[in-house]
C-alpha cells in the first residue's frame, strides 16, 4: 500500500506567487487571516447580517410584484411642505445626509484611534453617536408623520396594503440596528474618554463598533435608493 | 492581538459550581450541555412519532389522538427533530466539544459568547414548549409553516398563539446559533494550534466548520421570513397573505405572496438539511479511518466535497417547490443544480469504501455506527436523485416516498452519525468506557429497523400513499395491503423506540460503572486524545499547547512502531520534506 503522510491542496509551495501560491500561503498558516480575533469575528458577523438585509430587500422587491395593484408614488409619500410648496423626499434626503456625513465622522474616529489619539478618538466617537441618534429621532418623525397620514402595516391612504407593511418593517429593522449602534457607540466613546483603550494599548473597540457602523450605513446605501426612490 | 487571555494558562484556572456546572464558559461542559438538553428534546421528540405511528398503525384505536392533534404532532415532530435536536446537537454538542480539542485551543474563541449561546438555546426550547401550554396547542401547519393555512384563525390547529410561539423560538434559536456559529468559524480559522494548517485539520472539524458557515449564511432567511410571519399574524401586515375566503368570508387581507414565505423558507431549509448531514459526514469519515486503521481515501477530494455540497446548498432550494405553482422555467434550473450535488457525494462515499478497502477493520459500535451511516446516507440519497428530477417529483410529491427519502438521507443518517460520535468520545468526554454488549444490541435493533421502517414507505409512495394524512379511508384507490404495512412499520417504529432505552441504559450504567478509560483507548490520532487525561482539564492541554506536524490520519505508517502516529508527533526528517512537516 502506497502512502502518504501529507496532502496538500496544491503542489506549489507557500510563498510563490500567483492565484495558487496564494491558496498555499493561505493553506498553510495558522491563522487564516491576521487580525484580532474579535474583528475577525466582527467581519464574518457582518456578512452574516448582510444576509439578514439581503432576504429582507428581496423579500421586499417580491411583495411588491405580486401585491397587484400599483405600489405609491415615494416621492409624494415622503414629500414636506415647505413655505407652500411640496418638496419631494426632503426629509429623508437630510437623514441620508446625516447618516452619511456619520460615516466620514467615524473614519476620523477609527484614524484617530490608530494614533492613539485618546481626546479626538472619544469626540469624533460621539460624534458619531450624536448623528446616529440624529438620525433615529428623524426616523421617529417621520414614522410620526405616516402614522398621522393613516399609514399602518395593514393599511395605508396611498395603495397596497404591502407599502405600509414595508415601510415599517424595512426601516423598522434598519433603525434597529442604527439605535443598537449608537448605544455601542456611546459606550464605547465613554471607555475611549476613559483611557480604556490607552490601558489596554490598541483602538480595536472603536475599530469594531467602526466597522459595524459603515455596514449600517451601507445598507442605507441600498436601502435608500430601492424603497424611497425606486 | 487583544486575545492573549487564551494563551495564558491562568484564565482557566479554578472555577466555583456555578461557574463551573451552570454558568460554564468552558467549551466541554456547554458541549454536554447542549448534547443533554437536545437528547432529552430529541426524545419527546420520537414520542410525538410513536404517536403519529399508532394513529397510521392502528387507525382509530386510540380515541385520544384526533386529526388536529395528529397535525400537532407531526408538525413538532419535524420541527423538534431537524432544528432543536439535529442542528444543536451537531453544532452545539459535536462541534462545542470537539473544535477546540481537535485543532489544539485552550477554547472556543469567545467563551463568554458560547456560554450566552447554550442559554440561548435553552430559552429558544422553554419557548417551543410554551406552545404545547396556551390555547389551541402548537402549531399543525407541518414543519414546514407554509402560510396561510399556519397563521389563519382557524385554518389549522394552533394557528394563533401556537404558531406565533414557535416563530418566536426560532427566531431566538437563530440568536443562539448565530453566536455559537460566530464562535466555531473564528475558531477553526483562527486558534489552531501551530502546525495545525486548515488541509491538517480532522474532516470532523471539517464538516462542522463549512456546517457552521451554512448556518450564518442560511438562518437569517428564516429569521426574516418567521419576522414577516410574526407580523402577518400579529400586526394585520399581509406578506404573505392573499386574497382569501375563510369559511365563506373574506378576510380583510390582500396581495400577499405565499410562495414568497416558500422561497425564504427553502432558501434556509435546504442549505439547513446539510447543515445536519456536513457534521455526521466528518465524524463519519474520521471514524472509518480510525477503526479501519487506514489514512482516509482522498482527503483532498473529501475536503473539496464538502465545500461543493455547502455551495451548491445554497442553489437548489426550489426543488422543494416543484408543484408550488412558482414559474415552470425555474425547474429545470433548479433540477440541474440538484442533480449536480450527486457527484459531490458519491466522491464521498467512494472514497469512505474505499477507506474500508483492504482495511484492518475493527467492528466496535462506533465502526458499526459509521458504516450505517454510510449504508442509510446512499440508500436514502439515491432516491433523492429521483425527487430531483421534476417529472418524477411531481407525482411523488407529498408522498410517503419524500417521508422515507429525507428520514433516511438526513435524520436516520445523521442520528446514526450522532450515535457513533458518542460511542466514539463518550470515553473521553466523561473517562469511562460504554458497554460494548449494550451498544452492539442497540446498534443492529436501530439499524434494522430503520431499514424496515423506512425502505416500506418508498413502496407506499409509489402506491400514492399521501404524506401528513390522519386517515386514508377516504382513498379509494389505495390497495388494502396499504393498512397492513403501515402496522408493521407501527410496530417495528414502536420496536426500535424501545431499543433507545438500551442506549439510555447503557450511558446511565457506564458514568456510574463503565471501565475506566485511559487517554486514547482506541489509539486514534487526532488531538483530542492528547490531552493529559479523559475528560481533558479546564483549559485542555496543560501547561504546553500540542505542536502539530501531520495530517490526521497517519494510521499503519509502514516502519512505523505502532499502527497510528497522533499528529502531535513530530515527523522525522524524509526525503522531500524540511523537518517541520511541510512538503
Amino acid at each position: 500500500m502506497e502512502h502518504k503522510t501529507q496532502t496538500s491542496l496544491v503542489e506549489k509551495e507557500p510563498g510563490s506567487t500567483g492565484l495558487r501560491g496564494m491558496i498555499a500561503d493561505w493553506l498553510s498558516d495558522q491563522v487564516t487571516f491576521r487580525v484580532p480575533w474579535s474583528k475577525a469575528m466582527m467581519w464574518i458577523f457582518l456578512v452574516g447580517d448582510a444576509f439578514v438585509f439581503g432576504t429582507l430587500l428581496s423579500g421586499y422587491g417580491a411583495a411588491r410584484m405580486a401585491a397587484g395593484a400599483p405600489w405609491p408614488n415615494t416621492g409624494e409619500v415622503f414629500a414636506l411642505h415647505v413655505g407652500g410648496s411640496e418638496i419631494p423626499l426632503l426629509l429623508v434626503g437630510f437623514m441620508t445626509l446625516i447618516l452619511l456625513s456619520s460615516g466620514g465622522t467615524m473614519a476620523l474616529a477609527v484614524a484617530y484611534g490608530f494614533r492613539h489619539d485618546r481626546r479626538k478618538a472619544a469626540l469624533f466617537t460621539a460624534l458619531t453617536a450624536l448623528l446616529g441618534a440624529l438620525f433615529v429621532g428623524f426616523q421617529g418623525i417621520e414614522w410620526t408623520n405616516l402614522i398621522q397620514e393613516g399609514a399602518r402595516p395593514w393599511t395605508n391612504p396611498w395603495g397596497v396594503p404591502q407599502f405600509g407593511a414595508s415601510f415599517f418593517t424595512l426601516t423598522g429593522f434598519h433603525g434597529l440596528h442604527v439605535t443598537i449602534g449608537v448605544f455601542l457607540l456611546a459606550i464605547v466613546a465613554l471607555r475611549a474618554a476613559r483611557g480604556a483603550y490607552d490601558k489596554k494599548g490598541d483602538y480595536l473597540g472603536v475599530e469594531l463598533v467602526g466597522l459595524y457602523w459603515g455596514f449600517v450605513d451601507l445598507v442605507w446605501v441600498f436601502l435608500f435608493p430601492l424603497f424611497y426612490l425606486f | 492581538m487583544s486575545d492573549t487571555a487564551h494563551t495564558a494558562h491562568e484564565a482557566h484556572g479554578p472555577q466555583g459550581y456555578w461557574s463551573k456546572y451552570i454558568f460554564s464558559q468552558d467549551h466541554k461542559v456547554i458541549a454536554l450541555q447542549y448534547t443533554g438538553t437536545a437528547l432529552l428534546v430529541g426524545a419527546f421528540g420520537m414520542v410525538l412519532s410513536w404517536l403519529i405511528r399508532l394513529q397510521l398503525g392502528f387507525p382509530g384505536d386510540f380515541t385520544f389522538i384526533q386529526p388536529s392533534n395528529y397535525l400537532q404532532f407531526m408538525t413538532q415532530h419535524g420541527m423538534i427533530m431537524i432544528v432543536y435536536l439535529l442542528t444543536a446537537l451537531l453544532l452545539g454538542g459535536f462541534g462545542n466539544y470537539l473544535i477546540p480539542l481537535m485543532i489544539g485551543a485552550r477554547d472556543m474563541a469567545f467563551p463568554f459568547l458560547n456560554m450566552l449561546s447554550y442559554w440561548t438555546y435553552f430559552v429558544s426550547v422553554l419557548l417551543l414548549f410554551a406552545a404545547f401550554l396556551v390555547p389551541g396547542g402548537p402549531t399543525g401547519a407541518g414543519w414546514t409553516l407554509y402560510p396561510t393555512q399556519s397563521i389563519l384563525p382557524g385554518a389549522s390547529p394552533g394557528s394563533e398563539w401556537g404558531i406565533r410561539l414557535l416563530l418566536m423560538s426560532l427566531a431566538v434559536f437563530v440568536a443562539a446559533s448565530t453566536m455559537g456559529g460566530l464562535n466555531y468559524v473564528t475558531t477553526v480559522l483562527q486558534a489552531r494550534t501551530r502546525g495545525m494548517t486548515l488541509m491538517r485539520l480532522p474532516l470532523t472539524v471539517w464538516g462542522i466548520f463549512v456546517a457552521a458557515v451554512l448556518t450564518l449564511l442560511s438562518f437569517p432567511a428564516l429569521f426574516v421570513a418567521g419576522v414577516m410571519m410574526l407580523l402577518d399574524s400579529l400586526a394585520g401586515t399581509s406578506f404573505f397573505v392573499p386574497t382569501v375566503t375563510l369559511f365563506g368570508q373574506q378576510l380583510a387581507r390582500e396581495g400577499g405572496n405565499p410562495i414568497l414565505f416558500q422561497h425564504l423558507f427553502w432558501y434556509f431549509g435546504h442549505p439547513e438539511v446539510y447543515i445536519v448531514i456536513l457534521p455526521a459526514m466528518g465524524i463519519a469519515s474520521d471514524l472509518l479511518s480510525a477503526y479501519a486503521r487506514k489514512p482516509i481515501f482522498g482527503y483532498k477530494a473529501m475536503v473539496l466535497s464538502l465545500l461543493a455540497i455547502g455551495g451548491l446548498s445554497f442553489i437548489v432550494w426550489a426543488h422543494h417547490m416543484f408543484v408550488s405553482g412558482m414559474n415552470p422555467w425555474f425547474h429545470f434550473w433548479f433540477a440541474f443544480s440538484t442533480l449536480i450535488i450527486a457527484v459531490p457525494s458519491a466522491i464521498k462515499t467512494y472514497n469512505w469504501v474505499l477507506t474500508l478497502w483492504k482495511g484492518n477493520i475493527h467492528l466496535t459500535t462506533p465502526m458499526l455506527y459509521s458504516i450505517g451511516f454510510v449504508s442509510t446516507f446512499v440508500a436514502g440519497g439515491v432516491t433523492g436523485l429521483f425527487l430531483g428530477n421534476v417529472i418524477i417529483d411531481v407525482p411523488l410529491s407529498d408522498t410517503y416516498f419524500v417521508v422515507g427519502h429525507f428520514h433516511l438521507v438526513m435524520g436516520v443518517s445523521a442520528i446514526l452519525a450522532i450515535f457513533a460520535g458518542i460511542y466514539h468520545w463518550f470515553p473521553k468526554a466523561t473517562g469511562r468506557m460504554m458497554s460494548e454488549a449494550l451498544g452492539k444490541i442497540h446498534f443492529w435493533v436501530t439499524f434494522v429497523g430503520v431499514y424496515l421502517i423506512f425502505f416500506p414507505m418508498y413502496y407506499l409512495g409509489f402506491l400514492g400513499v399521501p404524506r401528513r394524512y390522519y386517515s386514508f379511508d377516504a382513498i379509494g384507490s389505495l390497495p388494502s395491503s396499504v393498512g397492513g404495512l403501515n402496522t408493521f412499520i407501527t410496530i417495528v417504529a414502536l420496536l426500535v423506540g424501545a431499543a433507545q432505552l438500551l442506549f439510555a441504559l447503557n450511558v446511565i450504567w457506564s458514568l456510574a460503572k463503565g471501565k475506566r478509560a485511559e487517554a486514547n483507548p482506541w489509539r486514534a490520532t487526532t488531538l483530542e486524545w492528547q490531552t493529559p487525561t479523559s475528560p481533558p482539564p479546564h483549559g485542555n492541554w496543560g501547561p504546553a499547547l500540542p505542536v502539530v506536524s501531520r495530517w490526521a490520519y497517519d494510521y499503519s505508517v509502514p516502519g512505523a512502531r505502532e499502527d497510528f502516529i497522533p499528529q502531535s508527533v513530530a515527523t522525522t526528517p524524509a526525503k522531500g520534506t524540511d523537518g517541520k512537516g511541510q512538503r
